[in-house]
């Protein structure tokens, strides 16, 4: 039986959204800082572990997990930021994909030795599970909650970003830092706050992620590459690239698996790097 | 930072007398003179079978992985070009090795010479396109053109065996006469040629003047393309050779193991090469295969020591390398040795 379009759009844009989710932190501190932090995923995989730990040890409602996940992994991220990740601003790509990668390696084997090798149950309350059928297309609950989730972060980033004095400098800081800094923005300081707030962000996709792509020591390999194709393509520092490339790749991932399995993941790789030799700056990327 | 060598008071003597040449011809002559902890350095390799004896399948797999580590060094330590995805290159030099073996080519050397060049033609095919793109979008196209050679792999389960490997290989007795035996003697045998000839290859390429042409664009591609030179044909040249020596690289295994996992063409092998790499020290040529002997001497231990969680330790030896030791091992050495060097002479050359 064929699956209906609309269950695959609707699968594909909760999917987008979680990858939005994750990711958009990533494209924006790779436009402000030209980072290249392969790491990210491993942030959202805390965010994941922070969650089912409270849930499962502590017995924490999930709701109230999701912002707990969020300022844990911030925390850990500025960290980081401040002993690692600053030293090598100046330096190269290739000292950035080697020290991220080493991060990536650790934090694999560290989740491995605390949280063991399987994947990690999660028990979602009652009001979010179950589905309903509007004019033929599965509703899935909770992946209705990820759509929600994905657009009041949406929300959230356009208002922080267009409206408030400290979006302003985030703007002014990854259109010119030199400039930013010399009227008097602290460029670094806005780095580090965006920094967190862009690794929280992954930590709160990686919390509220479980349900739908599960969560165990591999997720920041096996995820590495979507993150880095939503960013990519999207092109560095934009959210709306970010948003509409994290969008598409959800559904035509979705898509993929439904109505050609024995293709795989080929497409999207191949779409992908066509798309960067059509635009190397990505869909919206300015440089 | 700058590499380039810079003349040096003590002028070796057989240059007085001789017709007067240009500087840099002389330079390069001087840098490609033998020295003597390279031919140390070698007999040291050979004389492997008579060290250890008993691990020797290590030691090819060692070789094989610093062929591997060279061709990265090629691209990565003297072109400058960084790749995410230099396995698409080794595995398709893995799997046309395997399928020529399977499908009746089971003569090794001309099976092994074959997939490099088909890997060479791969890698030239796609300069085209990595020459258009750098930075951020470089390292994406080079990672997304393995995957989509990694994914094409396990889905075509017809041709590759997908999942399951490139089983029924069988290789003919190296030049007719020695076998693949169990103690991996003949396998040692033809990797340290294999990766011998290609060190002379690599050699020979960066110090001639096209290398350090090579050079030149790593340190500066702007003042290069100033002065006239064709960045993008280098580039594309530097490519081709590279993915062909990685092929060879990669159809060595093939044959010394006589099995293609898919795991040849993983993100995990682009990565892995690039850890040996910086761990050796890129630009020294012999930091690919120091780099690639520590690796694999220390991971066979920490993973018999700590199967699951060995890679932590990976990370952290990487991240440390990372911070404080840019050079590598080579280019710990090369401080040391330097700053000893200059105790005896005035004005020594870094």
């Amino acid at each position: 039986m064929m699956v209906s379009l609309g269950n695959v759009l609707f699968n594909g844009l909760a999917y987008g959204m979680l990858l939005f989710v994750i990711s958009v932190g990533l494209s924006v501190t790779m436009g402000l800082m030209g980072f290249a932090n392969l790491a990210h995923g491993a942030f959202a995989m805390l965010g994941g572990y922070v969650a089912t730990t409270l849930m499962n040890k502590a017995g924490v409602p999930f709701l109230l997990t999701l912002p707990i996940a969020f300022v844990a992994v911030a925390a850990v991220s500025v960290v980081l930021e401040r002993v690692l990740y600053r030293r090598l601003y100046r330096a190269g790509e290739l000292d950035q994909v080697l020290l991220t990668i080493g991060l990536v390696f650790m934090a694999v084997a560290g989740a491995t030795y605390v949280w063991g090798p399987g994947q990690q149950p999660v028990r979602m309350p009652d009001y979010l599970t179950g589905q309903w059928t509007v004019a033929g297309i599965d509703i899935g609950v909770y992946r209705l909650f990820m759509i929600l989730v994905g657009i009041a972060v949406t929300a959230a980033l356009v208002l922080g970003i267009e409206r408030t004095r400290f979006g302003a400098m985030i703007r002014a800081a990854v259109d010119n830092p030199r400039m930013a800094q010399g009227c008097g923005i602290n460029v670094n300081r806005v780095f580090s706050l965006t920094f967190m707030a862009g690794s929280g962000l992954a930590g709160l996709g990686g919390a509220v992620g479980i349900n739908l792509i599960g969560l165990d020591p591999g997720f920041p390999v096996k995820f590495m590459v979507y993150f880095l194709i939503v960013v990519a393509v999207g092109g560095l520092g934009s959210i709306k690239g970010s948003l509409i490339a994290a969008l598409l790749l959800g559904v035509f991932d979705v898509g993929g698996k439904y109505y050609v399995p024995e293709v795989g993941a080929f497409i999207i790789y191949a779409v992908m790097v066509s798309l960067l030799l059509w635009r190397p700056a990505g869909l919206f990327g300015r440089r | 930072m700058v590499s380039l060598p810079v003349a040096s008071p003590q002028a070796s003597p057989q240059e007085s007398g001789a017709a007067p040449r240009s500087r840099p011809v002389t330079q390069l002559e001087r840098r490609s003179r033998w020295r003597w902890h390279e031919i140390l350095f070698w007999l040291a390799a050979a004389s492997c079978p008579l060290i250890v004896p008993d691990d020797l399948v290590l030691a090819s797999q060692v070789l094989i992985a610093g062929l591997f580590a060279l061709s990265l060094d090629l691209l990565l330590g003297y072109g400058g070009i960084v790749s995410l995805g230099h396995a698409a290159f080794f595995g398709v030099g893995a799997y046309a090795a395997g399928l020529l073996a399977r499908h009746g080519w089971g003569e090794p050397v001309s099976g092994l010479l074959l997939s490099g060049a088909l890997a060479g033609l791969l890698g030239f095919a796609l300069s085209f396109i990595i020459v258009r793109v750098r930075g951020i979008a470089l390292l994406m196209v080079t990672l997304g053109v393995s995957l989509v050679l990694h994914e094409a792999a396990v889905k075509g389960y017809a041709v590759t065996g997908g999942d399951d490997g490139l089983q029924g290989i069988a290789v003919d007795p190296l030049l007719g006469l020695f076998s693949m035996d169990m103690w991996g003697r003949t396998a040692f045998g033809y990797s340290l040629a294999v990766a011998f000839a290609g060190f002379l290859l690599a050699r020979r390429l960066v110090s001639s003047p096209f290398g350090l042409a090579l050079q030149g664009m790593r340190e500066n591609g702007r003042r290069m393309a100033a002065i006239g030179a064709p960045l993008r044909r280098h580039s594309a040249l530097i490519y081709t050779v590279s993915a062909a020596l990685a092929g060879v690289a990669g159809a060595l295994l093939t044959q010394t193991t006589e099995f293609v996992s898919v795991e040849v063409l993983g993100f995990q092998r682009s990565a892995e090469v690039l850890i040996m790499l910086i761990l050796g020290g890129a630009g020294h040529l012999y930091g690919a295969f120091i780099g690639a002997a520590v690796f694999m001497i220390v991971r066979d231990q920490l993973a018999a020591a700590n199967p699951e969680y060995w890679f932590f330790w990976l990370g952290l030896m990487l991240v440390l390398v990372v911070l404080f030791a840019r050079g590598g091992i080579i280019g710990g050495i090369a401080t040391v040795a330097g700053k000893l060097g200059s105790r005896f002479r005035k004005g020594g050359t870094r």
